[in-house]
């Protein structure tokens, strides 16, 4: 199933109609949003105290409903769920619009995709009323309980667990790497239902407000100081049937779809942000002011290194859209979003470095006047993050070979056990 | 290459692909090596027939494109070129065709280069590190009625079978181009040695060689546009091929990979070997998709045009430089012999790698491309 097909398709849909849409947006951006804020492109860095993060969250959930409310939400969501039944063409139309402007960034992923996405698709009418709307008004952020402390990339593997009591589940486990739940409002959740299957058959998810009753919420300190991300425990959490979505011990149907609605964040269809976003991030004329401000523009070093990063950039975005594309029309394999997931993360990694080779000593020690050359060893720090966080590279690497390549799949000790007796740790040695 | 090109482009492709591995296939290739043209004129005649040399050229003036857009379709046959390796001058004559239609007044050459009676080739790098986009040390003396030409030029392709150069140098007021013809007195060609081997290269000196005004192409000091945009199209052309070239040497390395056993198992099922596939797919893909971006802003002559076109070349340069040498690496020591035919699109990229630049000078001048747009925000 391609991305395409979930994008509902309009009859209205004729190049006048997108220029008219176009006109509508950019009246609507100029009258009623800002410049974008500088916090947009922050990534992982730590930036102020807890209360600023929450104005930023409010800022944001205000900035959602007046998107909602000038009809600029949910363009391709469904008019039934609030949404404006327009089509992916309408969205890239925004997305190209919102260039240099202020957007709800945290209303997008993970909650516009993947949860919104999965809701859409595997969600009943009922879920899908109440929360679609409420999340296009910016009044529910979504978080993704996916990660499990022990679970790494083996997201099938997990261990949460979920017991039916009548009408209702009661789950125990923990779930980790959500970011910012502790400013959240729902989470979609993948457990277990049954042990006694092979782990791809006994699974379930279900949603549930954050702050129910059993659920404590333990903020990680990252190496570099963010605390974005938060461990979640559930303890006899009730969770009615009635928020399961798909059915029991078919939450891998749900889970595949979920992680290619991840996958595809920065081609979907239900995420609204600049289109040349990635650019903003450490392409070529950011390692360029960072050269200008250590005093080193001009030298064919720097030039090299900058011009190192413009081409990544250049190249990183030409390879999204091929990818982009090719999936959209079916020329690429849907599983071909790993390619551009790869690169991405390397191209990253890669970019950090020039970052700190061009700050020079800047990258040991700064001071506040250091204009752009300031924290950059910081970053350097983190600098394995993009090659870890949604699916790590190595995962990218096999998914690449296996199914795109088709080459052969890796030896699985747990396929056709029950998930029960799957080792799990290593074998207690014997006297 | 294009994901989706139109029915008319496919078209063109696919009769070039099934021409070239007929009169092209690789055993042909390695005879060609000792023959002193590297290429036949039959042949070279019958692939003109298909259209390789009329793409830049505009229909009034004889060629006509199949899309609209005369260089993508050229980078479609180029692709095809690196994947078969194959022979002939393709960028001089496509690039010198277009630009004599656009600037008018040798429509004779034209037309036999759009029959493929007539062979043409430029002469612009000077030395071995002049990957500058203008020459610099070659200069025209005017003298009445007649432009002379003294100096040398490196790497000009085919020089031994062309009837004629455009040789690119600086006057007073600017840069020039001229026509020339290869049997003009005073002109020596001396052949260089190259990595390719159906590709021909030399070293052109000219001693007091003197055409007449009128050879001058467009007008006097008047061709750096020109001749940036002539150096454009011909990277977009290098890039296609060599992306070609990393498309062929890919997949006979990936179906060796399920083909060779070792350990009682197939090559392809070591995640060792997997992992290196999926970044040889990676900067595959990305190379594409770079190619297509840059040849699609040459095209439009956009503003971006140049940046794109160069951090294509540095990017295929370099990581499909790592692909091939990774694709002789995993065939083991098979992949570095004369017999296997890994090694002619790893000449091939080669070749193309060096031939406008290093990638290093590429991301440079991409930096450059920076600064300028700093300079004009």
């Amino acid at each position: 199933m391609s991305t395409e097909s979930m994008a509902p398709v309009s009859n209205t849909d004729t190049l006048d109609d997108l220029d008219e849409f176009r006109r509508r947006a950019k009246e609507f951006l100029r009258a009623e949003v800002g410049p974008a804020r500088a916090s947009l492109t922050a990534g992982l860095r730590k930036l102020g105290t807890d209360e600023d993060d929450l104005r930023e969250v409010a800022h944001d959930r205000a900035l959602q409903r007046t998107f909602f409310d000038a009809g600029f939400a949910g363009i391709t969501v469904p008019v039934e769920f609030g949404g404006q039944g327009l089509t992916r063409a309408h969205q890239l139309v925004l997305n190209e619009e919102l260039e240099g402007y202020d957007y709800p960034v945290r209303l997008q992923v993970p909650t516009m995709t993947p949860c919104m996405a999965v809701l859409l698709e595997f969600g009943t009418e009922q879920q899908k009323l109440t929360h679609i709307p409420a999340i296009l008004r910016g009044e529910e952020l979504w978080m993704q309980f996916l990660s499990e402390p022990s679970g790494g990339s083996d997201v099938a593997g997990a261990l949460m667990s979920a017991v039916r009591d009548g009408d209702e589940w009661v789950l125990n486990g923990s779930k980790v790497w959500t970011t910012g739940a502790w400013w959240s409002d729902w989470g979609l959740c993948l457990a277990r239902t049954n042990w006694d299957v092979p782990k791809h058959r006994g699974l379930s998810v279900f949603i549930f407000p954050i702050d129910a009753a059993g659920i404590e919420i333990q903020r990680i300190e990252m190496l570099n100081g963010n605390m974005d991300f938060c461990q979640e425990y559930l303890d006899d959490v009730r969770v009615p049937d009635s928020d399961r979505v798909g059915g029991v011990d078919d939450g891998w149907t749900v889970g595949t779809r979920w992680m290619f609605h991840e996958r595809m964040s920065s081609n979907s269809p239900f995420v609204t942000r600049p289109q040349e976003l990635e650019r903003s991030s450490l392409d070529g004329a950011a390692l360029r002011r960072i050269a200008r401000d250590g005093g080193i523009s001009g030298t064919d070093a720097a030039q090299e290194l900058v011009g190192e990063g413009e081409m990544l950039t250049l190249v990183g975005s030409a390879l999204g859209r091929r990818v982009g594309q090719g999936m959209r029309t079916g020329t690429l394999s849907d599983q071909s979003a790993a390619i551009a997931r790869l690169y991405g993360g390397l191209s990253l990694v890669r970019r950090n470095t020039i970052a700190l080779e061009l700050a020079g000593s800047a990258g040991a020690a700064w001071s506040d006047d250091d204009g752009e050359l300031a924290l950059r060893g910081e970053d350097f720090l983190m600098r394995q993050a993009s090659c870890i966080g949604g699916g790590t590279t190595e995962m990218a690497s096999n998914v690449i070979a296996e199914r795109v390549l088709g080459m052969p799949r890796e030896r699985a000790l747990d396929r056709d056990v029950a998930f029960r007796d799957v080792p799990r740790g290593p074998a207690p040695e014997e006297n | 290459m294009l994901l989706e090109p139109i029915e008319d482009q496919a078209f063109l492709r696919d009769t070039t692909a099934k021409f070239l591995a007929d009169a092209a296939p690789p055993q042909v290739l390695r005879t060609l090596r000792d023959d002193e043209a590297g290429f036949d004129e039959a042949y070279w005649r019958q692939g003109v027939e298909l259209g390789w040399t009329s793409l830049l050229v505009s229909e009034e003036a004889g060629g006509g494109s199949v899309s609209g857009d005369g260089l993508v379709d050229l980078s479609l046959i180029a692709h095809e070129f690196g994947a078969a390796a194959a022979p002939g001058p393709l960028a001089p004559n496509a690039v010198v065709a277009g630009a004599l239609a656009r600037s008018g007044g040798h429509d004779e050459v034209v037309a036999g280069v759009l029959s493929g009676g007539t062979l043409v080739s430029w002469a612009i790098d000077e030395d071995a590190h002049n990957v500058a986009a203008m020459p610099r040390l070659f200069r025209f003396r005017i003298e009445g009625t007649e432009l002379v030409l003294d100096g040398t030029k490196r790497l000009v392709e085919s020089a031994n079978r062309s009837d004629y150069l455009l040789v690119t140098g600086v006057t007073p007021g600017g840069i020039t181009q001229v026509l020339v013809a290869t049997d003009a007195a005073g002109i020596e060609i001396r052949p260089m040695h190259t990595v390719d081997l159906t590709r021909r290269f030399s070293v052109v000196t000219f001693n007091n060689v003197r055409v007449p005004l009128d050879a001058v192409v467009g007008s006097i000091d008047t061709a750096a546009e020109a001749v940036k945009l002539q150096r454009r199209q011909a990277i977009v052309i290098a890039n296609a091929e060599s992306v070609g070239a990393m498309q062929r040497a890919f997949d006979l390395t990936l179906e060796w990979t399920f083909d060779r056993y070792s350990f009682g198992r197939s090559l392809a099922s070591y995640q060792a070997i997997k992992h290196r596939m999926a970044s040889m797919k990676m900067w595959l893909e990305a190379s594409h998709a770079i190619a297509d971006d840059a040849a699609a802003a040459v095209a439009a002559d956009s503003p971006r045009a140049e940046k794109l076109v160069r951090a294509a070349a540095a990017y295929i340069g370099e990581y499909g430089s790592e692909l091939m040498q990774e694709c002789v690496r995993f065939h083991g020591g098979i992949g570095v012999t004369y017999e296997h035919d890994l090694h002619l699109y790893l000449r091939r990229h080669t070749l193309n790698r060096a031939l406008h630049g290093t990638p290093a000078q590429h991301r440079r001048r991409v930096a450059v491309e920076l600064d300028l747009e700093s300079a004009v925000s």
